[in-house]
């Protein structure tokens, strides 16, 4: 399994052709206690860059954008009941959603784990 | 001399009330408990006596009746007892200075409520013919021209219910005059990073798009920054003056200049009017639009969250939009034009609200406004300005204040002075409310990190002032001396503590539900947490 | 000046520590030539209270008071008697000069009457949750409107000729500039509309009122199926908020969203405003709502206490995405119609409410024994439609000259519309005597 990121901190797990996406660590810790979470439901196309989610805390609001053209497979909805996994295993049980990715080399062109690493250093 | 065998202690002893004490009711003395209302229910009690209908007959043409609503039963000191109970866990001016940033708390005189209760005022129905209501149309009238003339603006339309509600006036007058003029292309609307929210929500209501004018390093917005965002496409600026940051804008008239070469409007968000009432007139700034809150700037009471009114005066290139309806003299006395078809000459954009606007809020405004005079007017913008000033003198060596003096009605901090304390904005506002004291505006505006906006407006005196220096002194140096956990648990001496904002949220509880076995005794701890 | 405790020894003292030797060295960021060297010409200056009280009583004479004369004015805003009680307990300075509540543990006072405040509404309407005021109705109901397309990503809206003009008109101009597709009927004074032929697949909502404009009352189960059928909500505008203490609430019909003009319950006619909206909806919705909603949660000691929530829908967390701009909302006339309610409590408001149909059909009955008037309506809660054998305006005006201010003429609304002429909507609450409807028919017989 290969994992990517985003400046925007997202993660992006590719387990054969369906990638999974979430938020990161980094990010769930910034955003405080999650109160809601807003997931596409299957088969929406997405556009890199653009709106794909919602994560909510008690006094932010924070769109979760696309990392990479594709369509939505499934969402998780487990979110929605308790959005709190966010929090407690944002990089597992915390996903947002699955998708199906247009591009390959899209992919591959994203962050791997040591340049996020030393992206959130410098922050 | 008689020995008086029943004498009794007129000092109190002292005695040490360790942090445990917990009462029989849960009361605090003057601290009640109190339930939920429908938890007094008291099956068989009523609190208005009414006479019996006058006939059992009914014309309801077939529809069908309900069988009940759920609603408690109480008799009339049950109600009046649980309300002045709810209010006894309110801060509020009356009882506290309030100094919350950009909402101008400021007294609320009692001769504004007994003016707005005469029944001339009160007890009258919008649609009266309007020769029963001279008066009324008379005092819209009279106030509608000190609006005016204060702000030295041609015409304003009296309806919108708050400012927010002004802010959708002065854009829907700018979208419709875009229209007229062929221009519908013009869609997008510069706001400021240092907007109140209502303004960039506002734009979206109406249809534009919104595009951020990046802050400068002074609290200021520059005409360069807004030039580089001007084009063909641009509605309006929405910018607030004084600005949100306690600031005037110096380049005011470059950026109306600029705006209006354009092609452009400048909507002025005029929230915080208290700072220039008499001393400037928005006009001669190159004003297009701008509401007043007469919640803030003509001391309407803000009531716990409203009712407010948002009058918005307009210049001579947008007054032909302005909304129905709206007084006019005619030739037996006042008149209100209600209809498009009646606006002679005028292209009303349509209509914003239920009847005429906020009547109750009129009349208090006028007798504020009568009371001040234009003398007054002015020298209320001198002291609010001065008493901001005082605070931010008298802390800015102890608080990080985010831009150089001077500052206009409101002085504005932020969290640099807290660094390494491990105290947070909302710890050292929680703090406060132990001290007797309503925080000050946090987190607004979002150009500074952390920021603490004070606001006390000219009600408060200096005696007043001095002490609040004290305090807030006091804390933030108890702050820097490492007292965490002192913040970290206040409040301690509220009726309630922290609240637990991340559970309302996560499972949201937005009404009582009639429990399936009634609870006990209604003291009001956890029972409810469902 | 009483209302300005700064006295000039302060001042110069003040002055002293900013270290500028005049307030207007405070104000040097203002362009000079817009700096007003004195107070602003033609204004008048300072004046005692007592001269304020002059001045404005005066003004309040001009009028002709509802209570003063025999009364019928309805059409959206209604006098009621008001229990002194309401009024004297929320002009306890707590609850008037406090803001809204941010800070939960210094104004529980003011959460717990609106959490108190939503579960009423939410009872009242059958609905399952409402928020925390609107300004008013019409703003309401368009608010509604922005809701419902929202919801299904729709853009066609059809309101009821049954609907009140002024919100019909709030909804016209707020929804229109966002380019919805908004298809007003005309005005269904005989109540023969039936709007499920028009609901199609591109509809966003319905808008309907009951009682309507002209005082009929509905029935919208058939109708809420219909639409629901098509992925249509269905708002159901309420202006006469006692008419719910008698009829089956919207939210029994499958409503999906509720508004009312909440001013009958505890609030004084004023001209027109402050008055306050009611917004209910159903669970499901909820993320959709405008305004501000209260929620219960606990303290750190566990113990219950309320908190504003939800508040990423709102302006001053999401901006632009926002659900709708409003921030200040109608927080003290919440109040009032939450206290008037609580002391009408379950028997009084059904006992309100009975009472007000009853004056209404024993004045209707009186009408209808008037040469040449006619009931249009067949059923009605305190508000009726009277076609009159004369335009209804001039009749009016005649009436009041003769101190009686008999209802709203339906011209008032719709003044370049055929066939409305003779139409006057006229209604009856409890505050009516049988003298004052005596003096009503009296007043008729000696003018047409
Ligand atoms: C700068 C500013 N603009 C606009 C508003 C909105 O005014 P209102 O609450 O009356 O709608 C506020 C009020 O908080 C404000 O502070």
């Amino acid at each position: 399994m290969t994992i990517r990121f985003t400046n925007d901190h997202e993660w992006i797990k590719l387990d054969g052709d369906i990638a999974t996406v979430g938020i990161t660590d980094y990010a769930q810790q910034a955003l405080g206690d999650v109160v809601f979470v807003e997931v596409p439901e299957a088969g929406r196309h997405l556009t890199k860059g653009k709106d794909a989610a919602v994560v909510e805390s008690v006094k932010a609001a924070s769109e979760v954008y696309a990392p990479v053209d594709g369509t939505v497979v499934e969402g998780n909805v487990a979110l929605a009941d308790e959005p709190s996994l966010v929090n407690t295993d944002p990089e597992g049980a915390g996903w947002f959603f699955k998708m199906k990715i247009k591009d390959m080399a899209h992919f591959e062109a994203l962050l791997d784990e040591a340049a996020y690493k030393s992206f959130i250093a410098g922050l | 001399m008689a020995m008086n065998n029943q004498g009794r202690d007129s000092t109190p002893h002292a005695v040490t009330v360790d942090g445990e004490f917990v009462t029989f009711t849960g009361n605090k003395a003057l601290q009640q408990e109190e339930a939920l209302i429908f938890e007094l229910d008291n099956p068989g009690a009523v609190g208005v006596d009414l006479e019996a209908p006058v006939t059992t007959k009914t014309r309801l043409g077939g529809v069908k009746t309900r069988a009940s609503v759920g609603l408690p039963s109480l008799a009339e000191p049950d109600v009046v007892r649980h309300y002045t109970r709810l209010s006894q866990k309110n801060f509020a001016i009356d009882t506290t200075m309030y100094p919350l940033g950009s909402c101008t708390m400021k007294h609320n005189p009692r001769l504004n409520e007994k003016m707005a209760r005469l029944p001339g005022f009160s007890d009258i129905h919008p649609l009266q013919p309007v020769e029963t209501v001279q008066g009324a149309l008379e005092l819209i009238d009279q106030l509608a021209h000190w609006l005016k003339t204060l702000t030295g603006m041609p015409a304003i339309a009296m309806s919108p219910g708050a400012g927010a509600h002004g802010e959708l006036c002065g854009l829907m007058s700018i979208h419709a005059a875009l229209d007229a003029r062929g221009e519908s292309h013009r869609r997008r609307v510069l706001v400021p990073e240092s907007a109140h929210g209502t303004n960039p929500a506002t734009a979206a209501f109406c249809g534009f798009t919104v595009d951020t004018i990046p802050a400068e390093e002074n609290g200021r917005v520059s005409v360069e920054a807004v030039k580089a965002k001007l084009g063909d496409d641009v509605a309006c600026i929405m910018l607030t003056n004084p600005n949100t940051c306690g600031l005037f804008e110096p380049q005011i008239r470059e950026i109306a200049d600029a705006v209006h070469a354009a092609g452009g409007y400048f909507y002025c968000d005029g929230a915080n009017y208290n700072a220039i009432v008499g001393r400037v007139r928005p006009a001669d700034l190159g004003v297009d639009a701008m509401h007043i809150n007469l919640h803030k700037t003509f001391s309407t009471p803000h009531g716990g969250g409203g009712p407010g009114s948002g009058p918005v005066v307009l210049s001579d290139a947008l007054a032909p939009y302005a909304p129905l309806p709206f007084v006019v003299h005619g030739k037996n006395g006042f008149d209100l034009v209600e209809q498009a078809a009646d606006a002679k000459g005028a292209k009303p954009f349509g209509r914003l609200k239920g009847f005429h606007g906020q009547m109750g809020m009129f009349v208090r405004a006028l007798a504020y406004i009568l009371s001040h005079g234009a003398d007054g007017l002015r020298q209320v913008a001198s002291d609010a300005v001065l008493n901001a000033n005082y605070v931010l003198a008298s802390l800015k060596d102890v608080m990080s204040a985010s831009f150089d003096g001077p500052c206009m009605h409101e002085a504005l901090f932020d969290d640099r002075f807290l660094k390494g304390t491990g105290v947070t904005p909302l710890d050292f506002a929680k703090a406060m409310i132990d001290e007797g004291y309503h925080p000050m505006t946090m987190y607004f505006p979002l150009v500074v990190h952390g920021a603490l906006l004070i606001e006390p407006t000219e009600t408060e005196s200096k005696q007043t002032l001095d002490r609040f220096i004290a305090t807030m002194r006091h804390l933030a140096e108890k702050a820097k001396a490492g007292d965490l956990a002192h913040f970290q648990a206040s409040p301690r001496l509220t009726p309630r503590k922290r609240l637990d904002e991340t559970q309302a949220a996560r499972k949201p509880v937005l009404r009582w539900v009639k429990p399936a076995v009634p609870a006990s005794a209604p003291v009001g701890v956890a029972q409810a947490a469902e | 000046m009483r209302y300005l405790p700064l006295t000039e020894t302060d001042r110069s003292a003040m002055l002293a520590t900013i270290g500028v030797d005049s307030v207007d060295a405070l104000f040097r960021d203002v362009p000079e030539q817009a700096r007003l060297k004195g107070p602003i010409a033609g204004l008048s200056n300072h004046m005692g209270e007592l001269a304020v009280e002059r001045h404005l009583s005066r003004l309040a004479a001009k009028n002709v008071t509802a209570s003063s004369v025999p009364f019928f004015i309805g059409g959206g805003a209604y006098k009621h008697h008001v229990p002194a009680s309401v009024d004297q307990t929320l002009l306890r300075g707590e609850f008037l000069t406090s803001y809204t509540p941010y800070q939960p543990e210094v104004t529980q006072g003011t959460l717990q009457y609106l959490f108190e405040f939503q579960t009423q509404v939410a009872l009242l309407t059958g609905m399952d949750v409402a928020n925390a005021s609107m300004y008013d109705g019409a703003t309401g109901t368009a608010e509604a409107v922005l809701m419902a397309a929202r919801i299904n990503k729709r853009n066609k809206v059809i309101l009821s000729g049954g609907l009140h003009p002024h919100y019909r008109e709030v909804v016209e101009t707020t929804c229109g500039v966002m380019g919805m597709d908004i298809r007003a009927q005309a005005p269904d004074w005989k109540n023969a509309e039936d709007l499920t032929a028009l609901i199609d697949g591109e509809t966003a909502c319905i808008v309907v009122q009951t009682p309507s404009l002209f005082g009929h009352l509905r029935d919208f189960t058939a109708l809420c199926d219909a639409a629901h059928a098509k992925g249509t909500l269905v708002i159901v505008v309420v202006t006469e908020v006692v008419s719910l203490g008698l009829l089956t609430p919207p939210g029994e019909m499958g409503a999906d969203i509720v508004v009312c003009e909440g001013q009958s319950i505890g609030n004084g006619l004023n001209f027109g405003g402050p008055y306050v909206g009611l917004f209910a909806t159903r669970d499901k919705y909820v993320r959709q709502m405008p305004g501000r909603l209260c929620g219960q949660t606990v303290d750190a000691d566990g113990k219950r206490g309320f908190v504003l929530t939800l508040s990423t829908r709102e302006q001053h967390i999401r901006r632009e995405k926002a659900t709708s701009n409003i921030c200040t909302n109608s927080g003290l006339c919440a109040l009032a119609f939450t206290i008037h309610l609580s002391l009408l409590g379950e028997q009084g408001l059904t006992k309100l409410a009975r009472v007000n149909h009853a004056n209404a059909v024993t004045l209707a009955d009186k009408l209808e024994a008037v040469k040449g008037v006619k009931i249009v309506n067949d059923g009605f809660f305190n508000e009726f439609t009277v076609k009159l054998p004369k335009k209804a305006a001039k009749v009016l005006s005649k009436l009041a000259e003769r101190g009686i201010l008999a209802g709203v003429p339906v011209s008032r609304f719709y003044p370049e519309m055929d066939g409305l002429e003779d139409l006057l909507l006229v209604a009856s609450t409890e505050v009516n005597s049988l003298e004052d409807m005596d003096a009503l028919v009296r007043g008729l017989e000696e003018v047409l």
